[in-house]
């Protein structure tokens, strides 16, 4: 018997990028930052698209620290949701194509999150990936990190410790 | 903190264009102490399943009531930013419900303020959030010897 072909990899793409799509169209707060998400894989940039209204510091034109703090945060909790879901895709336990906001899995919660500050945000594009440093199947622990031109000049990095949802229902 | 100052603090923080996206709203300012209070809004969920607001909004409602506490902090600071802050999530704010943030400088150094801050919504009872943060200070030109 012949190996089964490999599956085509636009639907590959489609139906990665379909489950990605349907978890960031269901949260509106990420909408009103202007933060998206580009994939590679099951790897996650967000990008915070730069909007007059994230200005913190209208004087010397910062972000405000509750932008960066946010944009970070919503970052952990789309890479632990990503990577929960991607599993359940990947393995065809969900289909992608019947996937809606409503019904998707519960998201991990926040228990605590530190922002670390380094340098002031300023009035463009942000970028930010996220780091599982471990996730059992209570907790988990993400570490962030956020820059905007030089991925080696960070603006903030962040660890906070998530709730993860029950997986029985 | 004088009548004028409180005012000039108030008019400072409805001028940030991300505190006003949020509809914060000064409450109480003076002496290190800082209330500020946001509405729950639609746009600001974070959990579609139930309307719970994300925590990045109580973050930013938090540093700006930190920062706020320092900068009417009796010791004439100019400015500051947020060096770190660190959140704990208690319960899950009611959707539906205002919440307000209260921060208190308790100490000042030479370089650093150090903030804590509660939150809570229309139930006063249990905070939804409590955090600790350290901010740098940013002094007047000529404002005393610390």
């Amino acid at each position: 018997m012949s190996p089964a072909a490999p599956e085509p990899v636009e639907l590959i793409k489609q139906r990665r990028d379909r489950a990605l799509a349907v978890l960031v169209e269901g949260v509106p707060y990420i909408r009103f930052l202007g933060v998206s998400f580009d994939r590679r894989g099951d790897e996650l940039t967000a990008v915070l698209t730069y909007d007059p209204k994230l200005i913190g510091n209208p004087l010397i034109q910062a972000l405000h620290g509750g932008v960066t703090a946010s944009f970070l945060e919503v970052t952990a909790i789309m890479e632990l949701s990503f990577n929960m879901l991607w599993d359940d895709v990947e393995s065809g336990r969900v289909a992608a194509d019947s996937l809606s906001p409503g019904s998707l899995p519960r998201l991990p919660k926040t228990i605590d999150f530190t922002v670390d500050y380094l340098r002031s945000g300023l009035p463009r594009d942000a970028y930010a990936r996220a780091r599982v440093n471990r996730q059992g199947r209570r907790y988990a622990s993400v570490h962030v990190e956020a820059w905007q031109d030089n991925r080696q000049r960070l603006i903030a990095q962040a660890t906070g410790h998530f709730l993860m949802p029950s997986r029985d229902g | 903190m004088t009548d004028n100052t409180a005012e000039i603090a108030r008019q400072f923080i409805e001028a940030i264009p991300f505190s006003g996206a949020l509809q914060m709203q000064l409450e109480e300012i003076g002496a290190g102490v800082a209330v500020i209070s946001m509405p729950w809004a639609e746009a600001l969920v974070g959990d579609p399943k139930t309307g719970v607001i994300h925590g990045g909004a109580v973050s930013a409602l938090m540093d700006t009531c930190g920062g706020a506490a320092v900068m009417c902090h009796p010791q004439a600071l100019a400015g500051t930013a947020t060096l770190d802050l660190r959140i704990d999530y208690m319960r899950a704010a009611t959707p539906g419900q205002r919440i307000t943030a209260r921060a208190e400088c308790y100490h000042v150094t030479r370089s650093v303020a150090f903030v804590r801050a509660e939150a809570w919504d229309e139930d006063r009872s249990l905070p939804v959030a409590a955090a600790t943060g350290a901010f740098t200070v940013e002094r007047l030109p000529g404002s005393g010897t610390a």
